[in-house]
């Protein structure tokens, strides 16, 4: 194997114009209005695709094929009494959910999420203003989304201890268990393809990757695709592995006490990190976009199919066990890692 | 019809498959080839097949369950007894009943009542006829026990209301005069669902 030039990376970077601090500023606004839309669209598009592969309808009736729900849901989240309880520790109770949507979305300014564009000259003020596609193009960008998605382990963790609740304590405890395990996969199954491509930046990662879907990483590192596809799902608290807040077994886990829009923060929190999750896939993994033509399209279809693919997981199967869950990491997913990253360093040598 | 399709008390569709559980293995080998068996058995993948099948079913091929309920009703079965209707006479247009009281007579729970008097014709006509559905528990014996077919079950079954005493006339439950090539004959009691040959299949009356 031998180890991609990237030559092209100059030409690619230096064509942009220069980023100001206004451009990151709007992008910043856009990345929050956006994504909160998209986090709310989410589950609407969950329920509709829960219901279809149960054959089922969905929610029908507020607006067209009740596409108004997430406005009657958000109206309700925000009208909803924000009650503490009484044991709580206050303080921690109600900064926990800001924990988890703050971090979130902290981790999508690293993340390429929408084309660049410069505003059109006629707009006042803000007028011919560049806005990049990442809000802050760090050159440890994937070192920086995951950190700061383990930070994230911050809310579930401080929300669960915070509300004098036995169920919240367990889920807390899960969290810790969870997240701390699974960021050892995440971290080791990436390692692969950042060692293949020698820059932690999603720029080189994508200018890697371009021209077709031949130099797609995920052919070079299946084994590291599929492991970081899994301790995403874990990451994110998706089914096989929402654990954390698993009706059966611990009514609520962290999110128990919690109603109305801090429990919605933690909602937002935990859709960002989905797409979080789905961008770093398609771009580590898919090819990530091209700036020219139709590229921004195929990065968008590729997020929407890592989002719907964790729809579809959700509807088919079934919960693991808590120790069955720690026996996969620990047992089958971290050696698989190392031995990925052994093999990949082995090739890459001789 | 022989003897020996009653005595098959297997009324599926005999497709079993017996399972091949194997015992849990005892030694690590065992134990790891095990988990790499299942790890890369395609089970899971066929999990996600049946789910993505069953949502193009639902979607294209018209196999969506849910039955928009206010805007969309099931069909009910012909014997279902819910809201009395008052039937009328096809020729004439004249309501069926005759008086003859025994609905009211039959009534368990006591929830009809009727008048009846002379006409200028010497005929027994309905001067008064209510039935309280706040006390109807729906049996069904006026119905039966009518000898002209008057008194029958309509198709109503929401029968939520915002108080308990809930009368209704002779003139509410009658056939509108307009609406009388409308109007539905009661199956009543013998009556047999649509499908009842497939239902029946499974419970022989004969042994």
């Amino acid at each position: 194997m031998e180890v991609v030039s990237y030559k092209n990376v100059e030409t690619f970077v230096q064509h942009l114009p220069e980023v100001t601090a206004l451009g990151v500023w709007i992008k910043a606004i856009i990345i929050l209005a956006v994504i909160s839309a998209i986090a709310g669209f989410g589950t609407y598009v969950e329920r509709k695709v829960l219901a279809f592969m149960q054959r089922r309808l969905g929610p029908m009736h507020v607006g067209p094929y009740g596409l108004l729900q997430i406005i009657a849901d958000g109206i309700k989240l925000f009208t909803k009494e924000d009650i503490v309880p009484q044991n709580a520790n206050r303080f921690i109770f109600m900064v926990a959910p800001v924990i988890t949507a703050a971090t979130a979305f902290i981790a999508l300014a690293a993340v390429p999420v929408f084309p660049d564009f410069t505003i059109p000259e006629w707009i006042p003020v803000i007028g011919g203003t560049f806005v990049p596609s990442i809000a802050s193009d760090l050159n440890v960008g994937i070192l920086f989304v995951l950190g700061m998605m383990a930070a994230g382990l911050y809310g579930p963790l401080l929300a669960g201890m915070a509300q004098a609740n036995k169920w919240g304590i367990i889920g807390a405890a899960r969290t810790a268990i969870q997240f701390l395990s699974y960021e050892v996969v995440t971290g080791l199954s990436i390692l692969a393809p950042i060692m293949i491509v020698g820059s932690l930046s999603f720029v080189d990662f994508n200018a890697a990757q371009a021209g077709g879907i031949a130099n797609w990483l995920v052919w070079k590192q299946p084994v590291a695709f599929i492991l970081f596809l899994i301790a995403g799902f874990a990451e994110t608290n998706r089914t096989p592995f929402d654990l954390l807040e698993h009706e059966a077994e611990v009514v609520s886990g962290y999110a128990t006490e919690y109603s109305g829009m801090r429990w919605g923060m933690f909602f937002i929190g935990e859709y960002a990190n989905m797409i979080t999750i789905s961008v770093i896939a398609a771009i580590v993994f898919l090819g990530g976009y091209s700036t020219e033509g139709l590229g921004w399209l195929w990065i968008m279809l590729k997020i929407a199919f890592f989002f719907f693919l964790m729809l579809w997981v959700r509807a088919a199967w079934p919960h693991v066990r808590p120790d069955q869950l720690m026996w996969l990491c620990w047992k089958v997913l971290m050696p698989i890692a190392v031995i990925n990253v052994v093999i990949t360093g082995i090739v890459m040598m001789v | 019809m022989g003897l020996e399709q009653f005595k098959n008390r297997n009324v599926g569709q005999q497709e079993y498959v017996l399972l091949d559980l194997e015992h849990t293995p005892q030694s690590p080998m065992g134990k790891f080839k095990q988990v790499v068996k299942r790890t890369f058995k395609p089970e899971l993948f066929v999990g996600l097949g049946v789910t993505m099948r069953e949502m193009i079913n639902a979607l294209f091929r018209g196999q969506m369950h849910t039955i928009k309920y206010p805007f969309e009703k099931l069909p009910i079965s012909p014997r279902y007894r819910a809201i009395h209707e008052m039937l009328r006479l096809l020729e004439s247009g004249h309501y069926r009943c005759i008086g003859c009281g025994l609905c009211e007579k039959i009534c368990i729970s006591n929830c009809i009542t009727m008048d009846t008097r002379y006409d200028e014709n010497q005929r027994k006509e309905v001067s008064e006829y209510t039935i309280n559905f706040g006390r109807c528990i729906f049996c069904g014996y006026c119905a039966e026990v009518c000898p002209e077919l008057a008194i029958v079950h309509g198709p109503r079954y929401e029968t939520a209301s915002e108080q308990r005493a809930s009368f209704s006339l002779f003139e509410d439950m009658l056939t509108p005069i307009d609406k009388l090539n409308l109007q539905q004959e009661y199956d009543g009691f013998g009556a047999v669902t649509p499908n009842a040959d497939e239902n029946i299949k499974k419970t022989p009356l004969a042994y």
